[in-house]
Formats: C-alpha cells, structure tokens, sequence
C-alpha cells in the first residue's frame, strides 16, 4: 500500500466515522412500541336466574412483528362475586399480513363461593387474525396442568350499519378431548355462544351498546349441567360499552 | 396569531417598501402573511420552541421554528452562503431539513444520515450552505412527527439572474394540515385501528343504495371483491379531524393577499402538510404555473391542480376585476378545506365553492384491470404517457351513476384544465441525457390493516440501502403496490420525472406516485452522500416507507 492510498484509506475512514458512530434515526424506526388496551365488551346480562357483570378485554404492547398480549374475560355475580375467569398472557409473532401467531400461559383463578373449584393453568396455543370478508378470527388450543385439553374457536363481525351505528355478531365454540366432569366439562363440543350487540360509536373509543348474549351447553357438557340442576341454556339481554383506552 | 414583523429587526418586506420609494420600482414585494427574514450578513437565529397557536379563534399547542406556524419565510439569494443557526428549546431531539436544497449532507438535516446527528435539547446546531439553486423551497423538522405539529416554512431563493417571470406581488402559499390531537396518539391510533380517521368506510346503508343504483348482485360481488382482499376503497387518506391551513390561518381567518385589479400575482404554493394531497383551484382565475419544486417549467394555464406532500408549483394569475377571488385547497378525502383569499382590499372574501364529492377507489386503483383495461400497465416508463392523462383515466373510471369513482378523478368540471403531470416540460435543456447504467425497481408496498409502511416490503431499520457510485445514470422504477398514493422524495438530488418530454423533463424532489401504477424517474448520482429516500406522507415515513440511498463517492 503506498503512502498515498493509506492516506485516501485514513481519510475514507473519517469520513465514516461519523456515519458508523451517529445513533439511529429518529425520524423513523421499524423497530418502534406501541400499545392497544380495548374493552370489547363491559357489559351487564340480565336474565330469568341472577344477572351478571361480564368482561372481555384484550390489549398488546410491542413491534409491528412481536407483542406481549393480554386477554382476559370473566363473570362476576351482580354482588360482585367472582364467578368464573380466565387471563392468558401471550406471545405473538406476525405471521403474515393478516394473522398473528400466540402462544403462553392461560390461567383461571378460583372462583369465590362453596362449590369453586381449584385454580388452574394452561399451556395456550393460537392463532388470531383477520380473515377474508373483515371477519375477525380467533383459534386457540389449551392443555392444562392436568394434561386435559381442549379448544376455542371465535368470530366476529363488525357490520357498520351507519356510520356510528354497528351490529356486531359473534360466535364462539368450545370443545374439549376429554371429561373433565369435576368441572363440568364433557368430551366433544361443551357449548356454543352466539351474541348479537347494537352499539352506537360515540367516538371512535366510546361506544355503548344493548344486544342478546345466548350461550347453549352441548353433549355430554350440558347432561352434567342438568344433572348438577343447571340450566344448560342461557340467554341474556346485554347492555354496555366498549372502550378503548 | 399576532406575531407579525419587526421582531428580528428590519424584515424584508418593511426594507423592500423603502427601496420601493427610493425608486427601485422593479423590485417584488414579497408578503408572507408572517415576517420572513432578511439579513445582510445571511446569518440567521432559529429557536425551536414549543408554544400554543390560534386557528379559526382556537388553541391548540404546536412546535414551532422561530416562534411562528409557519415559520418565517427565508429569502434567500442564489450564490449567496447561509449560516442558520438553529436552538432547540424543545424537550426532545430536533432537527431542520432544507427540502429541495442542494447541499451538503451534513448539513442536509435528517438525523441518523451523513453523518448528521439530532439537535439536543439546549443545543445550538450551525448550518452554514451556498446556494446553488433559486425558486421556491421549504424547510421541516426531520424529527419523530414534529413536522406535524408545525415545525415547517417556505423558503424562497430568488435568482442570480433574472426572474422566470415578472410580477408585481409575490406571495407564499404555505398549505397544510393541522390537528389538536398528539401526533403521537396519532400514530398509536393507527397502530391500533388503521380506520381509525377513515370517517367514509362503506355502511349498510350505501350497501342498499348501491344495490338499489347497480342491482343487488353487482353491489354484493363488488363488497366481496373488497372484502377478499381485506381493503377498503374509501381509504383516501389516513388521518382525518385535520383543520387546514394556508400561511397557519384557517378557514375563518381567511389569509388574504392584495392586489391591485390587472396586476400579476405570482403564488409560491407549498404543500407543507404531514398528511393531505390536495386539489387547489382559484374559482374564475386561472394559474399559469411555470415553476414545479422550485424549477421552471414552460408556462401551462390550468384551472386546478393535485399536489403531494412535499411538492411546490408556482404560479401566475391575473385578477382583471375588482372583487375577492377564493384560493381553495382541498384535500382529496374531501373533509375539509383550505382556504385563502386574494382580493383588492383587506377583509373582503370571495364566494366558498360546494365542497367536492370524495371519489371511491376501485379495482383499477389496486392495479386490476376494470373493464377489460388494465390500468397498472399503462405505466409511464420511458415515452410511455399514456397512463399519466389523470382526466382520461378519470372518465374511464366514472360510472354513469356521476359519483366520482378512481384515485385520480378530482372531479374537475367538463372544460376545465387539471394539470397533469406530463404537461411539466423543462423549461432548460436537461444537461445529462446519457440512458440509465441502472435501473433500481422500488417497490412501495404496506400493510394497511396493521399500518405497516415499506420499501420494496422492508421497513427502515431493516432495509437494503440502495448503493450507487457517484456519476451513475439510474432510473428508479416506483411500482405502487399499495391503493394510495404516495408523494416519494429523494433528498440531495433532483430526479427527472420520465414524463414523455425527452430531453426536457421536469426536475423534481417529490413525485406523486398514485396508487397501483408505475412510474420512473432518472437521476444522475451527482452528489455523494447517504441520503434519506422515503414517502413524505409522514405517518408512512415514521412507519418505516424509508430507506437509504447512498451515493459513494468517486473521488476519495
């Protein structure tokens, strides 16, 4: 290497250092965190037996790529009694444009009253997304500490009638591989939800709504609920409001 | 605002008037609305503060450069050397980018390129550039989405040599878009429902109209083509809630510019808005424009033009009569108006046009081909001009139900001259017409329903820098996969718009790349550096529509 070329290398150099030294731009990063809290349902059910107060909140932290996220749904007695919930915590990468692939740790906390049964956890694998049509979609499947396991499946669909004015149906499927009867649960599919809410979009994170909640135990799920002295059937009318915070 | 001149001493409109009593009657009063600053030595103090403005009687907060929104107007000469020193009084990294300049990369202004690194709160940076170009330019913060909330102004640069046009007034036209909301929550918003500001998603209710205008079935598989691929042809624009602004007044406040009937006005109108293409008309007065970012062009008359984020025409009209004439800008999701007035005394204002019906995208806007023509092939490489005749495409899009129906129909009355992209012809030779050593296809690609923004399906920070040797012919080929527009700025060069006119192309720092086509433009790699190379929609840049275009220089 001549003189000269060391001294174009040096200056080369210099002229990079800058460069390499400077810290990422700040005008925009692939890499940036966001977070989403949402409320989709708060709401009252009220029917024929004891009315409830019901939840379904999910929320994320995290890249466009990988999140942290938090999902939770539950009852409680209109006293405020907790009467079944669960929260999970999970992992989820993007898998393409449209779907979410999760995975982590669901658990159920002991109901209060006599006849709780014990907490309990889960393993969770899912996957969540948008299908084709708008439809909101959901997968999960779920073994618990038990090695009991069982699945989920959810959809929904946000048909705006005006521009404020949305009906909102949903469905969801439980199923499980095996009875699990201290809990209730028999093998095959346990119970079928489908709801229908009218919600009326105050702004774009406040919006109240009314619908009916109708949820129907199945198979061997719904003969333990009636030999238990359940109903295997229960249909509520909804009032409340999804929040986004 | 009440922030007027006087401020910084003697401003150049205040020093022009006196030359004009000394007889100097050639010379052009420029009158910005705001003070714009002058100074003999050409050094110039900026601090960036954050403080509250008032549109339309409202107050909102804002960040500004040099305590006003817009910033004050810098009048520049070409030769002359500039030295800015900038203050950042804000809690946060800052920066100010000189768009359209052709300087230094240091001193270009985008942290985290050439070596530039953000201004620190309670820091002093010092720019220090000569000119090398005249026309009208403009300068932003380059900085999270501070540009949003104010940090922008107009820069002008008259020439050496004489002026392309004469004129007895000279005004900026600073056009941009406002909001009260936290650019940030802006964002995050997005993030969260990337429909979040779309206030013209498709309802029940247009269903049945539809159905009821083009039969059941043919509105039911136009709602299953959309809903197959997961889009909405009602997404024109990202961000609404937006008040629109022209030299920081709102519709109410009505900036006004006087003239004397039969006297030459000539408009320098800068799109320095985060977010919103607008359509810009002046109802009865037609605009001869003979400037396009900052370059002169040969003269063409129009009745109205579309801009991008980030371009600038300037134009000449001719008010003869003795009335108010409304300026109007509107952004093409139609929900709103900017709105100025140019009129022979103060406070007169002339008659405010019905608002413009918002167009639907259609298939042809995702580059499908609608009835049997396939518009994404009708690109513009080379001569190929056939798919930049906005009007002609317009009407091959529009039904016959008369609802504007494609991204480029502006709903420009029957007669009337939009401008068109191909009408800009280089009023100067181009000096290198040498065919390209390369040609780098760009991608503009997204995600909408995550809000994910890219290059070629990458975003900034995990991107391949696109890397050419100085002197390089390259053409760039922009394929818009994506149903909007997107306004592409390359910094530190001109790109020559491939338009059809040969050796005459218009010269160019933004180009407007409407949704599902293809257009090129050619450039010579002349100055080396590591330049910023992205969408200027904001919210898309700050998304990751960002990549670098390095320039190695021949020469060490």
């Amino acid at each position: 290497m001549t003189v000269h070329a060391r001294r174009q290398g040096l200056i080369t150099a210099m002229t990079l250092l800058p460069i390499l030294a400077a810290p990422p731009a700040e005008a925009a990063e692939a890499g940036q965190i966001f977070t989403f809290l949402q409320a989709e349902q708060l709401e009252r059910r009220s029917r024929d037996g004891a009315d409830s107060l019901n939840w379904d909140i999910q929320g994320w932290i995290g890249t466009d790529d990988h999140r942290a996220w938090l999902k939770s749904e539950g009852e409680t007695t209109d006293r405020g009694r907790l009467a079944e919930a669960e929260i999970q915590l999970l992992y989820s990468r993007r898998l393409d444009a449209f779907y979410d692939l999760q995975a982590g740790l669901r658990y159920d906390p002991e109901p209060a009253g006599d006849d709780g049964a014990p907490a309990r956890s889960f393993a969770v694998l899912g996957i969540q997304g948008l299908a084709p049509q708008w439809f909101e979609v959901g997968a999960s499947a779920f073994v618990s500490h038990d090695g009991e396991v069982s699945a989920r499946l959810n959809a929904g669909y946000d048909l705006s009638v005006t521009r404020r004015l949305v009906l909102q149906p949903t469905a969801e499927l439980n199923v499980a591989l095996q009875d699990v009867p201290e809990r209730g649960v028999g093998s095959g599919v346990n119970d079928l939800e489908l709801a229908l809410r009218l919600r009326y979009d105050l702004t774009r994170k406040i919006g109240p709504y009314i619908g009916v909640n109708w949820r129907r135990m199945m198979g061997q799920t719904a003969r333990l609920a009636r030999e238990d002295g359940e109903d295997d059937d229960d249909l509520a009318v909804v009032t409340g409001i999804r929040l986004w915070f | 605002m009440t922030r007027f001149t006087t401020a910084a001493g003697l401003s150049r409109r205040s020093a022009l008037k006196l030359g004009g009593i000394a007889g100097m009657a050639s010379l052009v009063t420029i009158h910005t609305g705001r003070r714009s600053f002058a100074s003999a030595a050409g050094i110039y103090e900026l601090a960036i503060t954050a403080d509250r403005i008032i549109i339309d009687g409202v107050s909102s907060k804002a960040i500004m450069m040099g305590g006003t929104v817009p910033a004050p107007t810098m009048r520049w000469r070409e030769g002359e050397e500039v030295v800015v020193h900038a203050t950042n009084r804000l809690d946060e990294p800052t920066s100010i980018h000189w768009h359209g300049l052709l300087i230094a990369g240091v001193m270009d202004g985008a942290p985290g390129f050439n070596g530039y690194v953000a201004i620190q709160p309670g820091e002093t940076y010092t720019y220090r550039f000569r000119l090398r170009q005249s026309g009208t330019y403009w300068y932003h913060s380059h900085s999270a989405l501070q540009e949003q909330a104010g940090m922008y102004g107009a820069i002008v640069i008259d020439p050496a040599g004489p002026e392309p046009v004469r004129a007895d007034r000279d005004y900026v036209v600073v056009l941009s878009d406002h909001t009260a909301e936290d650019p940030m929550r802006v964002m995050s918003n997005l993030k969260g429902d990337a429909g979040y500001y779309n206030q013209a998603q498709r309802t029940l209710m247009d269903f049945v109209r539809d159905a009821r205008d083009s039969g059941f079935n043919a509105a039911l598989s136009d709602r299953l083509d959309w809903g197959a691929m997961r889009m909405d042809p009602t997404d024109l624009a990202d961000v609404s809630g937006y008040r629109f602004l022209v030299n920081g007044r709102g519709p109410e406040d009505n900036w006004t510019g006087l003239f004397t009937p039969g006297e030459r006005v000539r408009l320098r109108i800068i799109n320095a808005s985060a977010m919103s293409i607008f359509d810009v008309r002046i109802p009865g007065l037609p605009m001869t424009v003979f400037a396009a970012d900052g370059q002169t062009v040969q003269p063409v008359r129009v009745d109205e033009f579309r801009f991008g984020v980030g371009e600038t025409y300037d134009v000449v009209v001719l008010p003869r009569e003795d009335r108010a004439y409304t300026i109007l800008a509107e952004p093409i999701d139609r929900t709103g108006h900017a709105r100025a007035t140019l009129a022979p005394r103060p406070g007169m204002s002339g008659p405010l046009p019905e608002p413009r019906p918002r167009t639907l995208l259609t298939m042809a806007d995702m580059g499908m081909g609608m009835d049997g023509m396939d518009h994404s092939r009708m690109a513009m490489t080379g001569d190929g001009m056939a798919g930049m005749d906005h009007a002609t495409m317009a009407m091959a899009d529009t039904t016959d139900l008369g609802r504007p129906l494609g991204w480029a129909d502006a709903s420009t009355p029957p007669g009337d001259k939009a401008l068109d992209y191909a009408d800009l012809v280089s009023a100067t030779v181009n000096g290198d017409d040498r065919a390209p050593d390369h040609v780098i296809e760009v991608q503009l690609t997204g995600i909408m329903d995550r809000y994910m923004w890219s290059l070629n399906g990458r975003p900034f920070g995990k991107d391949q820098p696109i890397r050419v040797r100085q002197g390089d012919r390259i053409r760039i080929t922009y394929v818009n996969t994506t149903m909007m527009a997107h306004p592409m700025h390359l910094h530190g060069m001109f790109v020559a718009l491939e338009n059809g006119q040969g050796r005459r192309m218009p010269r160019k720092h933004v180009v407007l790349v409407p949704p599902g086509r293809t257009m090129s433009v050619v450039l010579t790699a002349s100055e080396p550096g590591e330049w910023p190379f992205h969408c200027h929609l904001l919210y898309h840049m700050a998304a990751g529509m960002m990549t670098r275009f390095i320039v190695d220089d021949q020469t060490t």
